[in-house]
C-alpha cells in the first residue's frame, strides 16, 4: 500500500474523510461495547433519544456544550500554532479556582461579582497555561508539561476546598461555602443551561475565527504554524506567538472554568465535579472543527451529546462514566490515523 | 587498461522523464575493470539521476543496465550493494551518534557485539588502501573527509567492484583531496572500477581515465583525458551552442557606493566558520554576481545581510549601519530572494494573496491597527498577479499548486514592492523555464535602472556573465573579487572556485587565465 | 536506622518497579523513533488484563496472566504503531489517544472486577528480610537484558539506527515500519507487564485508574534518563523514593498531603526543564517523532 500525494485536497474531502473517521470510531467502540456485554444499538440509542429526544436531554447537551464551546476554540486556535496543549483540564480548574476566589473573599459589588470571576478565571487559566509556554522555551514538550500541570491543578483544588477554603458551614464534606448571589449566572428556566457563559463562548468562538482570519496576530500565528522557516525568513516572532497563544487558550479554558462555578456549583468543589473530562474531550472538539475557532459552534455540540449521553449511559446501562473516555480515544485516534487521507490517495501494489 | 575485455558495467539508452523534464535522454556509458571515469557535467545536467539509477534509487524509463555483459535489474540500493555496486554519496548517510564500527555493522555484523567483528575488517581495509579512520569514533566527531572514508568502506565491505564517487571532493581541502586520489588509485590498481563524479577539472585530469561528459541529460561526448586539456573538457561541458548573450548592457554606474561590507565572520550552523572576513563594495545600480561551489558560504553571507544570522563585522546601507532583525531590514530596504523558495520563500498552504502579503501584512494599507484589511490584500495580490504574469487559477489558490516559476515570480513581486535599495537574489532561476528565467532577468536589471544594488549568488555561471556588472568567488567562507564581468571567462570562475590561486587578482584575464592557458 | 533504610528502599523499588518497566517500554519505543505518550493506557489495559485472567479461577494459571497483559499491552500499542508508523499521524497526539483509550477500556471493561477477589496473588519473595516482589526482579533484569540488547546485539543496533537515521537504515535494506512496529509493540508488552504488576502484586485487587497518573511520569522519565535503559532504574528508584517520602510523611508533618501528591508531577516538571536547559533533548534519538517517508528529508 502506497500513499500517493493529491495535487489538491478539497474541502469535499476532507469532510468526507473526517465523517468516515467518526463513523469507523463508532463501529471499533460498538466492538468494546459488546466486550463489555451490551448491545451497541442499545448504546447508541439510549445516547440518541436521552439527549436529542428530549428537552432535558438537550438541555443537558447545551450545559456540557458551553465549556467545550470555549476549550475547543481556545485550542483550536493553539494547534494552528503548533501549540499543542493537552492541559485545558488544569487551566479549567484554576480559572475555577480564580473564580471561586474572587468571588468568596474578594468584596464587590453584586452586579461586578460575576464578570470579576470571569477576568480572574481567564487570567487563573492563562496564567496555568503561561507556565507551559514558559517551560517549552526551555525546551519542555508542552504536551507533557500541560498534562503535568493538570496533576498539579488537581491537587490544588483539593488542597483548598479540604484545607484553607473549606465551607463553615459544610461538615463531612468538602467544598467551600456558596458565593455570593451577585455572582449567580441566569439559566435558562428549568436547566442548567448558564446562556451568558454560553453566549461569552459564541462570541469566544467567532472573536478567536476573527483573530485567526483577519488580524494582523492571526496571520503571523497561521505563518509560525504552518511553515516556521518562512517565519524565521519574514522576521516573525515565534517565541511571542506561542506565549500570546497560550494566554489565549488558557485564558479560554479559564473562562471555561468560571462559568461553571458561577453558572452551575456556585461554589469550588471537587475536581471531578467541576469538570467531567471537558479538557480532553475539547481536543477532540477542535480536531473535529479542523482548527478553526467558529466550526466548534458545530463539534462542540457534537460532543456534548457523548459527554451527556455518558451521563445517561451510567443512568439506563449502568456503564462507568469512562464510557466518554473511550468514545474520546477512539474517535481522537481514528481522526489522526485518517489525516493522510486527505492529502493522499491510496495505491495498492509496489513503487 | 584493457579497454578490450567487456566492460564490468554498461549503460545503453538509459532515459528517465520527471514531469516537465527530460533528466537523463538516452544515456550510453560504459565501465571498464581497473579504470576510473569521471561523469562531468553542470548543475541539472543529469549526473545525479544517473547515479541514482545506478544505485536503485530510481528506475530508468527506458534503457538497460548490463554487469559484466548480463542485463540487471537494480530495484533498491540494497540490490545494487549485493550486485556490487557502492556509492559514495555527496553527504554522508551515516548514524552521527554511532561509531564507525556501528554503523559499518548495520545491515551485516555478528549476531552479538556486531561492532566487534567489523572493526577488525575496518582496520584491514584501512591497512590496504590507506583509509585511515578509527572504528571507535563516533562519526559526529569526525571531519567531512573522515566520513566519507567510512562510506568507501562500507562500499568496500559489501563488496563492491564498482563504486561511485558523487562530488567527492566537495567537502575535502585540498590536501584531503590529495589522500582521496592515493586512495582511488589503490583500488584502481586492485582491479575495481570507480565513477567520479566533479566539477573540478583539475582533479578529473589528475584522476580519471576517461571522462564523459553530460549537458542536459543526453551524452555530448566521451574522451581518454590522456590529451585533454581543462578548456577541451571545459567547452565540451558549456558547449558551444549554448546562446550566451550578455542580457546587461552597460550597467547605469552611477557612483556611491550603497552596500559597505567590512570584515564579516560568522559559523554556520555546525559551529564551523562560515564567512571569514568578508569585504566588499556594491554600488548603486550594480549588479553584484557571486559564484562559487554550495557550501562556501553564499548562504551565510545572503543570510547575515538578510538578519537572519548573526555575524561580526560592520554592514552599512546608503551609509547607515544596517541592523535588525529580518522585517526591520526589509522595511530598511533590503529584499530577499530565498534560496528554498518552499520552505522558507512562501507559506504553501496559504494562498497566493496570503503569500503576497507575507511582508506588509501589519502595515497599512494592508491592515489598519490589529485588523487586516483582506479587500486590500486581494486588491495587491490582483494587481501584482498581473503586473508579474503569475499564472495562478486565482489568488485564492494555496500557493503550493503554483509551478517554480510562478512561485518565483510571486516572491519577486512581493520582494520588490517596496522599491528596495538592496535586493539579496539567491539562485533566482534555479530550475525555471526559460520563459520565467527570462522575466527574472528582466525585472532585476529593471531595478538597477532605479538605482537599486542587486547582489545575485548563482551556481548558473552563465546567468552570472550575463547579468553582473562584476563577480566575486567565494570559497571556503573568504571572497576573492570582486572582478569587472568583462575580465573573466567561465573558465577562469570555475577554476577560482575550484580553488585555484588567483596569482594576480584584479588583472585575472592575465593572471588567472593566463596561469591556465 | 537501618530499618528506615531498608524500609525506604522496598519501597521505593515497589512503587519504582511499574515506573521502570513502562519507562523501558517507553524506550524501546522511542529508541526506533517513535514518541509513545500513551504508557498510562497501556498500563491501564495491562493492569486488567492480568486481573482479568488471574480472578477467573482460584487457581487462575498467573503466568497466563502475566502474558495477556503483555498481550492487551502489545495489542494496544499496535493501533498506535498502524495510526503513526504506517497512517504517519501526528506521534504526540496518537500517543494522548491511546491513553484515553487505555484508560478508558480498562474503567468500562474493568467494572465487573471492581471489589472482585484476586484468589492468587503474586507471592512476593524475601530477599535478606526483605519482601520484594518477583516483578521488581525481573524489571530490574529487564532494564539489564534491554540495555545489552540495544548496545550489544545486531537487532538492537538496527533498532537504534531506525530511531536516529531512518534514511540511512532504508538505504541499508532495513524495513524501517516493520522495525518500528516490532519496537512499538514489543514496548507495549512491558508497559502491560508494568499493570500486570499493579493488579497482581502491588494492590493485588482492581481498580478504575488505577496507573494513577504513573504512565505519565513514566514517560517524562525517559526523557530525564536520556532514554538510557540502566539510567532509567536510578530515574525509577528516584520517584519510587518520592512516593514513599509522600506515604510517610503524610498525616504526620504539617505539611499538607496534597503537596505531597503534587509532588512527583511537579518534579517532573523541573526535572523536564533541567534536562531541557542544559540540551538533554539532544540526547533523543535524532529520527524521535517523526513518521519516515522514503525520499522526505
Amino acid at each position: 500500500m502506497r500513499f500517493v500525494a493529491l495535487p489538491a485536497t478539497t474541502t469535499a474531502r476532507a469532510a468526507l474523510v473526517t465523517v468516515a473517521a467518526v463513523v469507523v470510531a463508532l463501529l471499533i467502540c460498538s466492538v468494546i461495547f459488546l466486550v463489555y456485554g451490551v448491545s451497541p444499538l442499545a448504546v447508541y440509542s439510549s445516547m440518541l433519544s436521552g439527549t436529542l429526544g428530549a428537552r432535558t436531554g438537550l438541555a443537558e447537551v447545551g450545559r456540557r456544550t458551553i465549556p467545550l464551546l470555549l476549550i475547543g476554540s481556545g485550542l483550536a486556535l493553539a494547534f494552528r500554532a503548533q501549540f499543542f496543549n493537552i492541559g485545558a483540564e488544569g487551566q479549567l480548574l484554576l480559572g475555577a479556582v480564580f473564580a471561586a476566589g474572587t468571588a468568596l473573599f474578594v468584596p464587590l459589588p453584586g452586579p461586578l461579582v460575576a464578570p470579576a470571576m470571569f477576568v480572574m478565571g481567564a487570567l487563573g487559566g492563562g496564567m496555568w497555561a503561561g507556565i507551559a509556554a514558559w517551560l517549552r522555551r526551555l525546551n519542555v514538550n508542552e504536551i507533557l508539561s500541560t498534562l503535568m500541570l493538570n496533576y498539579v491543578a488537581l491537587a490544588v483544588v483539593t488542597y483548598l476546598i479540604a484545607g484553607p477554603w473549606k465551607g463553615k458551614d459544610v461538615r463531612g464534606y468538602i467544598y467551600t461555602d456558596n458565593i455570593p448571589a451577585g455572582g449567580y449566572l441566569s439559566v435558562v428556566p428549568g436547566t442548567q443551561v448558564h446562556w451568558p457563559t454560553l453566549l461569552l463562548g459564541i462570541a469566544v468562538a467567532l472573536g478567536l475565527q476573527w483573530l485567526l482570519t483577519r488580524s494582523t496576530f492571526g496571520y503571523a500565528l497561521r505563518v509560525v504554524g504552518e511553515n516556521p522557516g518562512a517565519a524565521r525568513y519574514a522576521g516573525l516572532n515565534a517565541a511571542g506567538v506561542a506565549t500570546a497563544v497560550a494566554l489565549i487558550t488558557g485564558g479560554a479554558a479559564g473562562l471555561a472554568g468560571a462559568g461553571e462555578v458561577a453558572g452551575i456549583h456556585h461554589r469550588l468543589l471537587e475536581a471531578g465535579q467541576i469538570s467531567l473530562g471537558y479538557g480532553f474531550t475539547a481536543v477532540i472538539v477542535a480536531w473535529l472543527a479542523r482548527g478553526n475557532p467558529a466550526l466548534c459552534l458545530v463539534t462542540a455540540p457534537l460532543m456534548g451529546i457523548i459527554l451527556a449521553g455518558g451521563d445517561l449511559l451510567k443512568i439506563d446501562l449502568n456503564m462507568p462514566f469512562r464510557v466518554v473516555d473511550v468514545f474520546s480515544g477512539v474517535i481522537l485516534l481514528t481522526l489522526i490515523a485518517s489525516e493522510v487521507f486527505v492529502r493522499h490517495r491510496v495505491v495498492w501494489g509496489r513503487a | 587498461m584493457s579497454l578490450a575485455s567487456p566492460p564490468v558495467l554498461q549503460l545503453q539508452g538509459i532515459t528517465k522523464r520527471f514531469p516537465g523534464v527530460v533528466a537523463n535522454d538516452g544515456v550510453d556509458l560504459s565501465l571498464h575493470a581497473g579504470e576510473v571515469l569521471a561523469l562531468l557535467g553542470e548543475n541539472g545536467a543529469g549526473k545525479s539521476t544517473l547515479i541514482s539509477i545506478l544505485y536503485g534509487l530510481y528506475q530508468p524509463d527506458e534503457g538497460r543496465v548490463e554487469l559484466a555483459g548480463k542485463a540487471v535489474r537494480i530495484g533498491s540500493p540494497a540490490q545494487a550493494r549485493a550486485l556490487g555496486i557502492g556509492l559514495v554519496p555527496q553527504h554522508p548517510l551515516l548514524v552521527a551518534r554511532h561509531t564507525v564500527a556501528e554503523n559499518l555493522a548495520l545491515g551485516g555484523g555478528s549476531a552479538l557485539f556486531p561492532s566487534r567483528g567489523v572493526a577488525g575488517r575496518i582496520r584491514e581495509l584501512s591497512g590496504q588502501y590507506g583509509l585511515e579512520v578509527d572504528p571507535s569514533a563516533r562519526v559526529a566527531d569526525l571531519s567531512p573527509g573522515e566520513k566519507q572514508r567510512v562510506e568507501i568502506i562500507r562500499a568496500l565491505l559489501g563488496g563492491a567492484k564498482v563504486l561511485i564517487l558523487d562530488e567527492p571532493t566537495s567537502v575535502l581541502t585540498p590536501q584531503e583531496a590529495q589522500g582521496l586520489f592515493r586512495v582511488m588509485r589503490e583500488l584502481r590498481a586492485d582491479g575495481r572500477s570507480l565513477i567520479f563524479i566533479s566539477h573540478k577539472l583539475d582533479e578529473v585530469l589528475d584522476i580519471a581515465d576517461r571522462v564523459t561528459v553530460l549537458r542536459r541529460g543526453k551524452v555530448v561526448g566521451g574522451v581518454p583525458t590522456a590529451g585533454a586539456t581543462r578548456e577541451s573538457l571545459a567547452e565540451l561541458m558549456v558547449g558551444r551552442s549554448v546562446d550566451f548573450t550578455r542580457k546587461r548592457g552597460v550597467g547605469p554606474g552611477s557612483p556611491g557606493v550603497l552596500l559597505a561590507v567590512r570584515d564579516l565572520t560568522a559559523t554556520g550552523s555546525r559551529g564551523l566558520p562560515a564567512l571569514r572576513g568578508v569585504s566588499f563594495d556594491l554600488a548603486r545600480g550594480e549588479v553584484l554576481g557571486v559564484a562559487g561551489i554550495a557550501g562556501n558560504g553564499q548562504s551565510e553571507l545572503v543570510e547575515v545581510l538578510a538578519g537572519l544570522h548573526a555575524a561580526t563585522g560592520t554592514v552599512m546601507l546608503d551609509g547607515q549601519p544596517l541592523t535588525g532583525g529580518a522585517q526591520a531590514r526589509f522595511r530598511t530596504g533590503v529584499a530577499h530572494i530565498p534560496e528554498d523558495r518552499i520552505h522558507s520563500g512562501t507559506v504553501p498552504s496559504m494562498t497566493v494573496a496570503e503569500n503576497v502579503a507575507l511582508r506588509a501584512y501589519d502595515q497599512p494599507p494592508l491592515a489598519r491597527g490589529l485588523a487586516r484589511d483582506l479587500g486590500q490584500v486581494d486588491d495587491l495580490a490582483r494587481r501584482e498577479v498581473e503586473a508579474y504574469g503569475v499564472a495562478t487559477p486565482g489568488i485564492h489558490t494555496p500557493s503550493r499548486l503554483l509551478s517554480g516559476g510562478n512561485i518565483q515570480k510571486l516572491i519577486l513581486a512581493r520582494e520588490l514592492a517596496g522599491s528596495p535599495k538592496l535586493i539579496l537574489a539567491v539562485h533566482p532561476t534555479y530550475g525555471l523555464d526559460i520563459g520565467a528565467t527570462d522575466q527574472v532577468h528582466r525585472v532585476l536589471l529593471e531595478r538597477t535602472q532605479a538605482g537599486a544594488g542587486v547582489l545575485l549568488v548563482s551556481e548558473d555561471l552563465d546567468e552570472l556573465l550575463s547579468l553582473s556588472d562584476r563577480i566575486a568567488v567565494m570559497v571556503g567562507g573568504s571572497l576573492l573579487g570582486p572582478f569587472p564581468a568583462g575580465e573573466v571567462t567561465r573558465e577562469s570562475l570555475g577554476l577560482l572556485m575550484g580553488g585555484a590561486h588567483p596569482h594576480s587578482v584584479p588583472g585575472a584575464e592575465q593572471g588567472v587565465v593566463g596561469g591556465a592557458r | 536506622m537501618d530499618n528506615i533504610v531498608v524500609e525506604a528502599l522496598v519501597r521505593a523499588l515497589a512503587v519504582g518497579t511499574p515506573l521502570l518497566l513502562a519507562s523501558l517500554g517507553a524506550i524501546m519505543n522511542e529508541r526506533s523513533g517513535v514518541v509513545n505518550l500513551g504508557m498510562e493506557g497501556v498500563m491501564a489495559v495491562g493492569a486488567l488484563a492480568a486481573f482479568a485472567v488471574a480472578a477467573s479461577a482460584p487457581d487462575a494459571n498467573l503466568w497466563l496472566a502475566v502474558l495477556m497483559s503483555m498481550l492487551a499491552g502489545a495489542a494496544l500499542c499496535a493501533l498506535h504503531a498502524l495510526a503513526t508508523i504506517t497512517l504517519r499521524a501526528n506521534q504526540f497526539v496518537s500517543g494522548l489517544a491511546l491513553a484515553l483509550l487505555g484508560t478508558g477500556a480498562a474503567g468500562l471493561l474493568g467494572k465487573r472486577f471492581e471489589g472482585a477477589p484476586l484468589f492468587n496473588k503474586v507471592p512476593d519473595w524475601t530477599l535478606g528480610g526483605a519482601n520484594i516482589s518477583p516483578f521488581t526482579v525481573v524489571a530490574l533484569l529487564l532494564a539489564v537484558v534491554l540495555a545489552f540488547f540495544l548496545s550489544a546485539t545486531r537487532p538492537g543496533l538496527t533498532l537504534r539506527s531506525v530511531g536516529e537515521n531512518p534514511a540511512a537504515a532504508d538505504v541499508l535494506g532495513v524495513n524501517v515500519g516493520l522495525v518500528r512496529w516490532l519496537a512499538v509493540m514489543g514496548g507495549g508488552a512491558l508497559g502491560g507487564l508494568a499493570g500486570a504488576f499493579l493488579s497482581l502484586s502491588y494492590r493485588s485487587a482492581w481498580s478504575d485508574n488505577m496507573a494513577g497518573g504513573l504512565g505519565w511520569i513514566a514517560v517524562a522519565l525517559v526523557i530525564f534518563v536520556a532514554w538510557e535503559p540502566l539510567r532509567a532504574v536510578a530515574g525509577a528508584l528516584f520517584f519510587g523514593f518520592l512516593y514513599y517520602l509522600q506515604f510517610r510523611l503524610q498525616g504526620h508533618s504539617p505539611i499538607p498531603t496534597e503537596v505531597f501528591s503534587a509532588m512527583p508531577f511537579v518534579l517532573v516538571l523541573v526535572v523536564l526543564a533541567l534536562a531541557g536547559r542544559r540540551g538533554q533533548a539532544g540526547s533523543a534519538p535524532a529520527g524521535l517523532g517523526r513518521a519516515y517517508v522514503r525520499g522526505e528529508r
